[in-house]
């Protein structure tokens, strides 16, 4: 890399004495502004290698990697019907309490007592967006999503349920 | 009127004097060159500091105490917060240290993911602190140029783990998810677009008259004084301190790479800034050692749901990109840590910082606290 031989050189110049050598210092002075300017000069005619997004107004062609934590979403199928068997691992493994899972006593058509969940609360605005609940949840109920412009006007709208209303757990998911 | 006027003339000493007054300036907590809620107190006489006395506390989040309620795996996070330009580098610390507790044996796999991922951190972090350090001294443009190529890390690190920023990838074992198809393609072009525009720093801010006079010789620290301080990091190795973590305790598979420890005999703010750009080429020298042979197999070693670290004392020293962090942890046998300690590099740093300032100019200052890159939620955690 020819960046180490430069960084050698400089500030290496011993000061040398006398009227000549001021004149000479003024000199390499005035040519490393030009160099410097060069540089600037150079962007600023050759539009091309401008990087800048103009973001407002790109909304529609920006593009997020599908890995991208911008909040906790739980997908549902067409039946509406998600994966979550209300284990509430992604409850222990949240280190900030952002997830509340709230269950209700179910019956199934043998007649039978079952638990399910009610509500699955996820409050974004104690969230970090660690990923640990979606690692540790055993049935991929929960899953990140790209979005990320989050401001409200008011903090209660923050606070989310997750399950959509009249949701029930997919068949064959325990 | 007159009588007035009389008294202020004998009560006001002649200028420059004897027996003139201190000034008392203030410098932070809201101040752009302090990078964040520092606060100085600084004692003048005239232009010329006397003292500087940093005052800390306002972004204190008690982080010991907040990791000592989470578990082994949850306490990983909150690191990202600690230095947030190296977060990558903290967690890794943490993650460590915790696998020397319960002596887990990490894939190599996820070592070599976690060094690349060291790396290219480092790179990001002096890239900022080059632009920030340009722009504290009066040069907006660097700024741009240092974050045009900041921007490419950061685009691989949003693909691969999810976030620019905090991103809490390292998990007790290895990493959280296998690195993404396109890692490699994408670190080997960014790799090549920093070859090629490195040139522009040199010409733009490292070959430049003016900057050259005001690093040369300002903030000199001698080698000894930069032991005693505890300095470590770029900013010691300007003063021709040996302090590279990754040299002298190597970690993970540092032991096996070829790359040099740079340090400078100049002992001052220039010797310290030109560390740091040596090192952003001694990064790339690793990563191009690694990222043509991250070999296979699993990403994550086999843990328990529950990790329970054995009664002891366990401490974990790295080299973040402001030198060396340590993780020390209290363990009684349960699931959270009874006590956990960060040693931060900031904070030491930064205690250096009166000892550099004393006798120089106040306009200076700037630039030895530049080139010291200080992190304020670093110091206070």
């Amino acid at each position: 890399m020819s960046n180490d031989k430069n960084i050698k050189s400089a500030g290496s110049s011993p000061p040398s004495g006398g009227l000549g050598g001021y004149i000479k210092e003024v000199f390499t002075a005035v040519k490393s502004m030009l160099v410097g300017m060069r540089r600037t000069g150079y962007y600023f005619t050759h539009h091309k290698e401008i990087i800048t997004q103009q973001y407002p107004d790109n909304r529609e062609t920006l593009n997020l990697p599908e890995r991208f934590k911008g909040e906790v979403v739980m997908p549902h199928d067409e039946k509406n019907e998600h994966r979550c068997t209300g284990c509430q691992a992604c409850e222990l493994a949240c280190p900030n309490g952002t997830i509340k899972v709230i269950f209700k006593n179910e019956v199934t058509p043998e007649g039978k007592k079952k638990k399910a969940i009610d509500k699955l609360v996820y409050h974004l605005e104690l969230c970090t967006l660690c990923n640990l609940c979606v690692v540790a949840c055993p049935s991929d109920a929960i899953v990140m999503a790209q979005t990320f412009e989050h401001s409200v006007f008011d903090r209660s709208k923050l606070t989310k349920v997750l399950n959509n209303p009249g949701s029930k757990i997919m068949e064959g998911v325990e | 009127m007159n009588e007035i006027k009389d008294n202020v003339t004998t009560q006001v000493p002649p200028l420059g004097g004897q027996g003139v007054a201190d000034m008392i300036i203030n410098i932070g907590p809201q101040h752009p060159a302090t990078h964040g809620v520092l606060h100085l107190v600084i004692t003048l006489n005239g232009e010329t500091i006397k003292k500087v006395e940093p005052h800390l506390g306002y972004i204190h989040r008690s982080i010991e105490k907040m990791c000592e309620s989470l578990s082994y795996r949850q306490f990983i996070y909150v690191t990202s917060r600690m230095d947030y330009l190296s977060a990558h580098i903290n967690n890794h610390a943490c993650a460590l240290c915790v696998e020397k507790g319960l002596q887990i044996e990490v894939p190599e796999r996820a070592q070599v993911i976690r060094v690349l991922m060291d790396e290219l951190t480092r790179i990001a972090s002096h890239e900022l602190w080059w632009g920030a350090m340009a722009m504290d001294l009066g040069a907006f443009t660097p700024f741009f140029h240092a974050f045009r190529e900041r921007e490419n890390i950061n685009d691989i690190m949003e693909e691969t783990c999810g976030a620019r920023l905090t991103m809490n990838y390292i998990v007790p074992g290895g990493v959280m998810q296998d690195i993404h198809p396109n890692f490699q393609q994408r670190v080997k072009s960014f790799i090549a677009v920093y070859k090629s525009k490195v040139d522009e720093y040199y010409e733009m801010l490292t070959g430049n008259t003016i900057f050259i006079n005001r690093m040369k010789g300002v903030g000199v620290i001698s080698k000894e004084d930069a032991i005693s301080f505890g300095m470590t990091g770029p900013a010691a190795r300007g003063s021709a301190v040996t302090c590279d973590v990754r040299k002298y305790y190597p970690y993970e598979i540092y032991n096996k790479l070829q790359f040099d420890e740079i340090t400078e005999t100049g002992c001052d703010s220039l010797a310290r800034y030109l560390v740091r750009l040596r090192e952003i080429n001694e990064s790339v020298k690793i990563i191009e050692q690694l990222i043509d042979t991250i070999p296979e197999g699993e990403f994550q070693a086999k843990t328990k749901a529950v990790l329970k670290l054995p009664k002891g004392e366990f401490y974990q020293k790295v080299e973040t990109a402001r030198g060396e962090l340590g993780v020390y942890i209290v363990s009684e046998g349960g699931t959270t840590p009874y006590r956990i300690k960060f040693r931060s590099p900031g904070f030491s740093n930064l205690s250096a910082l009166d000892h550099m300032a004393r006798g120089s100019k106040i306009g200076d200052l700037v630039a030895m606290m530049g080139t010291l890159d200080l992190v304020i939620p670093d110091i206070d955690r």
